[in-house]
């Protein structure tokens, strides 16, 4: 760095959540956090490993294993007042919650006439690549994206995963904030004192001329490597980590595609009716006449996640399908 | 009716060349079209015979409207449904075919883009192609499937001479002499054109100014030596000079040789520089020299004489007036000192060039009297900043200094 001492501390995105949780409960006392396994076990995934020992019982709760009822309980507490955090081990056991999500929290706001609103924070893993099969490895994030009334935010990067959840909790609405599973060892340094970012606005994580990947979450490390080898081959890939999945930010996305003519979608859900989907009409509707090439996808194969490590790899977007793509579009 | 410029719809055919039974070949003058703004000869966009003419002399027509038809050489002459084959049919395919005289047309009129196997064109490159005048008749696709993409227009735009010109043709009133005067006032018509113009350059272009003065004693003298030897036909002007001397330039500083297209600077490979031509009414048009840096300096006097004289005769190429790359206006014969230039959208700078004066100039520390030339390039701020005007006229002025190296 030049003149402006930077210090960094070398963390991991899971001990950036933590920290983040950690501040949330240190400053509202209105915070409390709640889920399965979230005290004694320290989380499924470790992310409030300590905290119920920081914190106490009253403010870090374990909760049956019936996601409908703890939603539904923090859904109360947020009409009540508080401003709860509530964990779903993985987004494929949100379906047990998913009426209180969409039926309540999504909905109590427009069905009341604007008397109730729902100040709640979902947190849920998501994604695959650990060899945990079709139970906990789905990508249904944008299924949530789809339902208004919710925002839906997704950090890729320890910056994020350090500074969402407090502009989560000043949002006067349900957010539902997922974090991939394939990222908590991720390790790099993080900015001592690093502290909350923006959940409206896509980023560029790369500039690039050429092409402009699409990407969020999980895939944005796919598609940063795949730029990667893209660039040494003489393509210059830009890379958009999407960050909030609902409001999507067109603005970032159109500015991009209108300098480069071309874009790849790279997303972990299913390809039909996907996230991608959405990304790639608006970039239709919205840059047809700037558009050299159509729009590609890069998705998960449409089966259930399989258990096999090598089927498994089979059916996720991988580097070399993200190259294809790209290669493809270029052309 | 070809389109001859962004903003044309229609125009009036003032003469044809050619007769039914003529064989003509890609590029020959067929015809001579009055635009409102300057009578162009319309060149053949294949080789065939002439089978029918279309459109009287004297009739305006809409952009679009075949004006002739061709038959490949060799071919009987068309049978009745081959009459009747569409115009788009006349696509690069090697068959030969019915050839239907021209039909690019930007703006409202549709471009028929058949006959390409699947006539696949990316939306990017078919709006890029209207903006640049390029007929996607001509582009060879590289995508899957022979799909035309934005670098193929690109590249069809930097090598084919004989596109449909961008705005740089438009803008500029040629006096017509014609027997089929345009509906309005072809003087009226002509000033409209020139104030859309100017009015688009001087609201999307943020101009910059660089100017210099520079000493013209080196080639003046040199001139007058070599002069001796030319007849007086093959006589070089100090113009003529200074015109190869930007091209030069302007090939060092490719920056200010190229058009704004789409919110990005496209350089153009060659140097076509646009040569500003006052003819009668006060109008003026700015016809290209072709690859005017590879010429010779005779060479570069011949074109400018032979491009003055048919710009009065009202007798330019399409080409001509669609190539420019770089304009320089030269209005030292009107006896001003300085000329501080609009540049013609879509190029990106335009050199102003002023009267041969003499000063009295500082020389090695003495007061002497020399020839001298005002300078002025204006840029566009959003292509190239001072600095690169700034070295593209201190190039110009070192390489005045040595006249027998142009």
């Amino acid at each position: 760095m030049t003149t402006a001492p930077v210090t960094t501390t070398e963390t991991t995105y899971r001990e950036a959540l933590r920290e983040a949780l950690r501040e949330a409960l240190r400053e509202d006392d209105r915070v409390f956090l709640m889920g399965e396994d979230v005290g004694s076990y320290g989380g499924c995934f470790a992310v409030t490993l300590g905290l119920l020992e920081e914190f106490g019982p009253e403010r870090v709760r374990d909760t049956p294993l019936s996601e409908s009822t703890f939603v539904g309980a923090g859904i109360g507490a947020a009409l009540g007042g508080m401003r709860p955090i509530v964990e779903i081990m993985t987004v494929n056991f949100s379906m047990l919650a998913l009426d209180q999500i969409l039926n309540n929290a999504a909905t109590l706001l427009h069905m009341s006439g604007g008397q109730l609103n729902v100040p709640l924070v979902i947190r849920m893993t998501t994604g695959a690549g650990r060899q945990l099969a079709a139970q906990h490895s789905h990508s249904l994030e944008g299924w949530y994206a789809h339902i208004p009334g919710l925002k839906v935010i997704a950090p890729a990067t320890l910056e994020d995963a350090r500074g969402m959840l407090w502009t989560a909790l000043q949002d006067p609405d349900p957010v539902l904030l997922f974090e991939h599973g394939s990222l908590y060892n991720m390790s790099g340094a993080l900015a001592t004192g690093a502290g909350h970012v923006d959940i409206q606005r896509a980023a560029v994580r790369r500039p690039g001329r050429d092409l402009t990947l699409v990407s969020y979450g999980g895939s944005l490390s796919t598609s940063m490597t795949a730029a990667d080898e893209l660039s040494a081959g003489g393509i210059e890939v830009e890379v958009i980590d999407l960050r909030v999945l609902r409001p999507l930010d067109d603005a970032t996305i159109m500015e991009s595609v209108r300098r480069t003519h071309r874009a790849v979608v790279v997303d972990e859900g299913w390809r039909s009716g996907s996230l991608a989907a959405e990304v790639s009409a608006r970039i239709t509707e919205q840059c047809f006449f700037e558009l050299d090439a159509p729009v590609e996808r890069v998705c998960s194969a449409e089966v259930p996640m399989p258990y096999a490590k090598h089927l498994e790899e089979a059916a996720l977007p991988q580097v070399a399908t993200v190259v294809a793509a790209a290669r493809k579009v270029v052309s | 009716m070809p389109s001859l410029g962004a903003d044309m719809d229609a125009g009036t055919l003032v003469e044809w060349l050619v007769r039914a039974g003529d064989t003509v070949h890609r590029g020959d003058p067929m015809a001579v079209v009055d635009t409102d703004k300057s009578a162009i000869e319309v060149e053949s966009f294949d080789d065939g015979v002439v089978e029918a003419l279309l459109v009287e002399p004297g009739t305006r027509v809409a952009v679009g409207t075949p004006l002739a038809r061709l038959v490949a050489v060799g071919m009987t002459v068309a049978a009745p449904e081959q009459s009747a084959a569409p115009a788009a049919a006349s696509r690069p395919a090697p068959s030969p075919g019915q050839v239907v005289v021209p039909a690019p047309s930007p703006g409202p009129v549709v471009v028929p883009v058949g006959g390409r196997p699947g006539g696949r064109v990316s939306p990017y490159a078919r709006r890029l192609a209207r903006e640049l005048g390029v007929d996607l008749d001509r582009v060879s696709g590289s995508g899957a499937d022979g799909a035309v993409h934005a670098e193929d227009v690109l590249a069809a735009r930097a090598t084919t001479t004989e596109q449909v010109p961008d705005s740089p043709a438009v803008e500029e009133p040629v006096a017509l002499e014609s027997s089929a005067p345009p509906a309005r006032s072809a003087r009226s018509a002509r000033r409209e054109t020139i104030a859309a113009l100017m009015s688009r350059a001087k609201r999307e272009i943020p101009h910059y100014y660089v100017a210099t003065t520079v000493d013209l004693h080196a080639l003046t003298e040199w001139l007058r030596r070599t002069n001796r030897e030319r007849s007086v036909a093959e006589r070089i002007v100090p113009a003529a000079a200074v015109l190869k001397a930007a091209a030069l330039a302007a090939r060092r500083h490719p920056g200010l040789n190229g058009f704004w297209v789409d919110d990005a600077f496209v350089p153009a490979p060659e140097v076509h520089l646009g040569v500003a031509v006052h003819v009668r009414d006060g109008a003026l048009v700015a016809p290209a020299i072709h690859r005017t840096a590879d010429l010779s300096l005779p060479e570069v006097m011949a074109a400018l004489r032979d491009l003055v004289s048919r710009a009065r005769a009202g007798r330019l190429r399409r080409a001509e007036m669609a190539d420019p790359t770089l304009t320089v206006t030269d209005l030292g014969d009107q006896g001003v000192e300085e000329v501080i230039g609009v540049i013609y959208p879509p190029q990106v700078a335009l050199l102003g060039v002023g009267r041969v004066v003499e000063r009295p100039w500082a020389v090695d520390g003495l007061l002497g009297v020399r020839p001298t030339v005002r300078l002025t390039l204006s840029g566009d701020h959003r292509a190239t900043d001072g600095a690169t005007g700034a070295r593209f006229l201190t190039t110009l002025d070192e390489l005045l200094q040595h006249p027998e190296e142009l």
